[in-house]
C-alpha cells in the first residue's frame, strides 16, 4: 500500500481499509415484449457497505438469492453497479475505465464455487496457470514454467502434473488449479465466491487449510462468500450477513456468533444441524416461516419483516439503518437481540432467543 | 434367485444381506456397491454417510427395484416386511413403489415430471394403489400439500412445478412420497440443494410424519450435522462397502474408524469454540473401478503402518467392537480406542 492518494471524502473510512464499498447498489431490470419495456427491477444489491481492512478475512454469509456473488462481482468490477462506490487502496474505482484498471484485475481476484466450468478444458495446466506471465509477457517459456510449477507446489499439487488437463484432476484438485491461476497474478485481494461447497467434506477442509496457509505466507486480504455458517466462522474475522441484497448484520467472527444480534442472524444459526446426537432431545429451532420473498418486489422498510416474530408496526414502515449498537458490530434492526450482553457464550444465547421465538409476540404480517 | 432358494425371512423390517452392485463399463467393473448388509425397524432411522462416490444413491435405487433390467449385476439380498425382492420380478417390484416404499430425491425437479400439475401427479401416484374417483384423490393431494406446509394448498395444487421454489418443489415431493403412507421411506440427499433455514423446516417436517405413520427412514447424506438430528443407527461408506455402523451415539462419541475420525476433523463445528485448524484427509476418494487393495482406505490412512502389512494386502472384516457397533479396520480394538482417546478427541477438542 505504498501509494495511498487520499481520495478523502467523508466516506473514505479508517485509513487501513484495503477495499472500502459504500452504498453499492445493482439493480438487473426486468423487461417485457419486444421493445424490451422495463416493467421493474431485480434489485439484486441494494445499498450495501463495508470495509476490508488489510490482512484480514471478510466472511459474506446469507441464503441463496441474496446478492452474496452479484457483491463479489461489482467489487472485482466483472460488473457495473447501479450506484454507489468502490474504493481499493483509497482510489475509486467505481466507473475507473477499462485500460486504468487493468493493474487493478491483478489486485483482486476471483475464485469461482465451481471448479468444474471455470477451466478451460481443453488447457494444460501449465498453459491455465502460466497465462498470467505469458499476458505479462514478463517472462521466457522456461521461466514461466519453472514459476507455474513453484506455484502448484505451494497449492499442494504435484510440479510433474504441468502438462495435464483438468478432467485428469478430481474436485478439489481443480480447485487448487483454479487457485493457482488466481496466485500467478501475485493480487493483493482474493474474493472466493463458495470456494469450498462444490468439494467433499474431506477436500473441503484441504483446500480451507491452503487459504488459510496463503493468507499467512502471502499477506493476502480474502473476502469470502458461502453459504455454509460453520466455513464461514471457521475462515472468517469479520462476518456480513445479508438478507435480500442488504446487509443486515456485520461484526467481527466472536460477537457475531456469541451474540448475534439481528432475528434473521439467529434464526440462521439455529437452523444449522449439529454434528452431536445428545443435543437433537433439548433443541429447539426458531422455526422461521415461509421462504424468502423476491428480490423483484421486496417487503418495503425493514425485509425481513414478513418472517420475523418481533415485528412491529414501526418495521413496515420504518427501515431500520445499519448502526453500530455495540463496538465493531453493526446491526440493521428495530428491536435487536443480545443488546446488553455482548459476551456470554453462543449456546445460552440462541437459546434464549429460541425461547422467545418460541413464544413470540403477534408478528405483524 | 428366488424367494425359495434364499436364507430364512430376518425378523426386521428391512433387511440387506451381502448387497452388491456392479456395473461393467468400457473402462472396468464398477462396484458401486460390494457387500452391504444393515437391518432396519419401522419406526427407526438409519443414516447413510459418505462423500461422493462411495454408493449411498447406487444403493437407496438398489432397494427400490430401480436397477432391474439395466446393465447392472445385482446379487445379495433384500428382505423388505417377509418378501426378498433381489429376486422377484420387475413388475411385482414396481407394485411395491410408492405405497410399501417411497423415495425422495436430492433434485426434485427430476423427479417430478414437468408438464404435469404437481396436484395431478399426487393424484396419480395415489390412485394406483387407492381405487378412489378423482375428486377424492384431489381432496387428498390438498391434504398432503397441507400437511407439508404448502401456503393455500387448494390453490397451489394446480401449480407446475416450475412455479415453485426449491423448498416448495421439495416439500410437494415430499408429500408426493408420502401420499401412499409409505412404509419404507429412503431420502437422498433431501436438503443438500436447500438453504439452511428451509432445510431446518423440512428436517422437521421427515420427523413429524415419520413418528406419524411409524414408517422406517433411511436419510442419505453427506451432512454430518443432519445425520446427527435425525438418526438412530448410522452406517458410514467408504468405497462400496460398510467401514463403521453403530447407534448415533457410537458414531459421534466413540467412533473407532480412522475414516470416521477424518470426516468427524474435517467438519468446523458451530456447537464447539473454533480449532485453529481443520484436519483434512488427505488424498482423494477412490475410484470404485481400482479400489485399492486390502484395506479401501490405505492410500487416505495415517495408520496404515500401524497394521503389520495387512493394510494393503487384506480386506479388513466388519467385526463387532462392542455392543452392535461395527468397524472394518485391522488395527486391534485397544489401539483404535487409544487413538480415539487420546489423539483425536483432544484435538477436536480444543486447540
Ligand atoms: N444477470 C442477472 N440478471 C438478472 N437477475 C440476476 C442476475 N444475476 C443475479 N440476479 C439476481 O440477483 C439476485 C442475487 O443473485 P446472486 O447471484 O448475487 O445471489 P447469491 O447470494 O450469490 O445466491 P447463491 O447463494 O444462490 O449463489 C438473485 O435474485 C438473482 O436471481
Ligand atoms: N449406471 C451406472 N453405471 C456405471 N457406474 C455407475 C452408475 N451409477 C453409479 N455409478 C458409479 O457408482 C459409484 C457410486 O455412485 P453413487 O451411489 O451415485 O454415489 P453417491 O455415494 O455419491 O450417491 C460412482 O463411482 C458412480 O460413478
Ligand atoms: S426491524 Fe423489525 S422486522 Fe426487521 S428484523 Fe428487526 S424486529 Fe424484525
Ligand atoms: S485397516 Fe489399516 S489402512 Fe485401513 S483404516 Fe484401518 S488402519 Fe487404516
Ligand atoms: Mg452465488
Ligand atoms: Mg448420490
Amino acid at each position: 500500500m505504498s501509494h495511498r492518494a487520499d481520495k478523502g471524502g467523508e466516506g473514505v473510512n479508517a485509513p487501513e481499509a484495503l477495499l472500502s464499498v459504500q452504498g453499492l447498489q445493482k439493480h438487473f431490470p426486468v423487461t417485457k415484449g419486444l421493445l424490451k419495456r422495463q416493467i421493474g427491477a431485480v434489485r439484486a444489491v441494494d445499498g450495501v457497505s463495508f470495509d476490508v481492512r488489510q490482512g484480514e478475512t471478510l466472511g459474506l454469509v446469507g441464503e441463496s438469492g441474496c446478492g452474496k456473488s452479484t457483491t463479489g462481482r461489482l467489487v472485482t468490477r466483472l460488473m457495473e453497479p447501479t450506484a454507489g462506490k468502490i474504493f481499493f487502496e483509497g482510489h475509486d474505482i467505481t466507473h475507473m475505465s477499462q485500460s486504468k484498471i487493468r493493474p487493478l484485475r491483478r489486485d483482486i481476484q476471483m475464485i469461482f464455487q465451481d471448479p468444474y466450468s471455470s477451466l478451460n478444458p481443453r488447457h494444460t495446466v501449465g498453459a491455465i496457470v502460466g497465462a498470467p506471465f505469458r499476458i505479462q509477457g514478463v517472462q521466457t517459456e522456461q521461466g514461466t514454467k519453472k514459476a507455474v510449477q513453484e506455484i502448484l507446489e505451494l497449492v499442494g499439487l504435484n510440479p510433474e502434473h504441468y502438462n495435464r488437463y483438468p478432467h485428469e484432476f478430481s474436485g478439489g484438485q481443480r480447485q487448487r488449479i483454479g487457485i493457482a491461476r488466481t496466485l500467478a497474478l501475485k493480487p493483493k485481494m482474493i474474493i472466493a465466491d463458495e470456494p469450498v461447497s462444490a468439494l467433499d467434506v474431506s477436500i473441503q477442509a484441504q483446500v480451507v487449510n491452503l487459504l488459510e496457509d496463503l493468507q499467512n505466507e502471502l499477506g493476502l486480504t480474502y473476502v469470502i462468500v458461502a453459504h455454509d455458517l460453520s466455513v464461514i466462522r471457521h475462515i472468517s474475522d469479520r462476518v456480513a450477513v445479508m438478507y435480500l441484497g442488504k446487509i443486515v448484520e456485520l461484526a467481527d467472527r466472536k460477537s457475531l456468533y456469541d451474540s448475534p444480534m439481528h432475528p434473521y442472524t439467529n434464526a440462521l444459526l439455529s437452523a444449522v444441524p449439529i454434528p452431536d446426537p445428545a443435543r437433537r432431545k433439548d433443541r429447539e429451532r426458531i422455526r422461521l416461516q415461509g421462504d424468502v420473498p423476491s428480490p423483484l418486489n421486496p417487503p418495503p422498510a425493514c425485509r425481513f419483516h414478513t418472517r420475523c416474530w418481533k415485528a412491529q408496526v414501526i418495521c413496515k414502515t420504518e427501515e431500520p439503518p445499519l448502526a453500530e449498537l455495540a463496538p465493531g458490530h453493526q446491526v440493521a434492526c428495530h428491536f435487536p437481540e443480545n443488546v446488553e450482553q455482548a459476551t456470554a457464550p453462543a449456546a445460552a444465547k440462541v437459546a434464549q432467543n429460541v425461547e422467545e421465538a418460541l413464544h413470540p409476540k403477534k408478528p405483524v404480517v | 434367485m428366488t424367494t425359495g432358494s434364499a436364507s430364512p425371512a430376518p425378523g426386521s423390517f428391512l433387511e440387506l444381506r451381502d448387497l452388491r452392485i456392479h456395473f461393467p463399463t468400457e473402462d472396468g467393473l464398477v462396484k458401486s456397491v460390494d457387500g452391504l448388509s444393515f437391518k432396519l425397524d419401522r419406526g427407526k432411522t438409519l443414516g447413510i454417510v459418505g462423500e461422493s462416490g462411495s454408493g449411498k444413491s447406487v444403493t437407496s435405487l438398489g432397494i427400490l427395484g430401480l436397477h432391474k433390467g439395466g446393465r447392472a449385476k445385482i446379487s445379495g439380498e433384500i428382505w423388505l416386511d417377509g418378501e426378498e425382492l433381489v429376486g422377484a420380478s420387475q413388475d411385482h417390484v414396481r407394485t411395491l413403489r410408492g405405497k410399501k416404499m417411497a423415495m425422495i430425491f436430492q433434485d426434485p425437479l427430476s423427479s417430478m415430471h414437468p408438464f404435469y400439475t404437481v396436484g395431478k401427479q399426487i393424484i396419480e401416484a395415489y390412485r394406483i394403489h387407492h381405487n378412489v374417483s378423482k375428486a377424492v384423490a384431489r381432496k387428498h393431494a390438498i391434504d398432503m400439500l397441507g400437511r407439508v406446509g404448502i401456503p393455500q394448498p387448494d390453490r397451489r395444487v394446480d401449480s407446475y412445478p416450475h412455479e415453485f421454489s426449491g423448498g416448495m418443489r421439495q416439500r410437494a415431493m415430499i408429500a408426493m412420497a408420502l401420499s401412499c403412507d409409505p412404509e419404507l421411506l429412503i431420502a437422498d440427499e433431501p436438503t443438500t440443494a436447500l438453504d439452511v433455514t428451509v432445510q431446518a423446516q423440512i428436517l422437521d417436517l421427515m420427523l413429524d410424519l415419520q413418528r406419524e405413520f411409524n414408517s422406517a427412514l433411511i436419510v442419505i447424506t453427506h451432512d454430518l450435522g443432519v445425520v446427527a438430528e435425525l438418526s438412530d443407527e448410522i452406517l458410514v461408506m467408504y468405497g462400496g462397502k460398510c467401514i463403521e455402523y453403530g447407534t448415533a451415539d457410537d458414531i459421534f462419541y466413540r467412533p473407532e474408524h480412522p475414516y470416521t475420525w477424518g470426516l468427524l476433523g474435517s467438519m468446523p463445528r458451530l456447537d464447539r469454540e473454533p480449532t485453529e485448524r481443520l484436519m483434512p484427509i488427505k488424498g482423494t476418494p477412490p475410484s470404485l473401478i481400482n479400489v485399492p487393495s486390502g484395506c479401501a482406505f490405505n492410500p487416505r490412512c495415517p495408520y496404515r503402518e500401524r497394521t503389520g502389512g495387512k493394510a494393503t494386502t487384506e480386506v479388513p472384516q466388519l467385526l463387532e467392537t462392542e455392543g452392535g457397533h461395527l468397524v472394518r479396520c485391522h488395527l486391534p480394538r485397544e489401539e483404535r480406542r487409544a487413538i480415539w482417546e487420546n489423539e483425536i478427541k483432544p484435538m477436536m477438542e480444543v486447540q
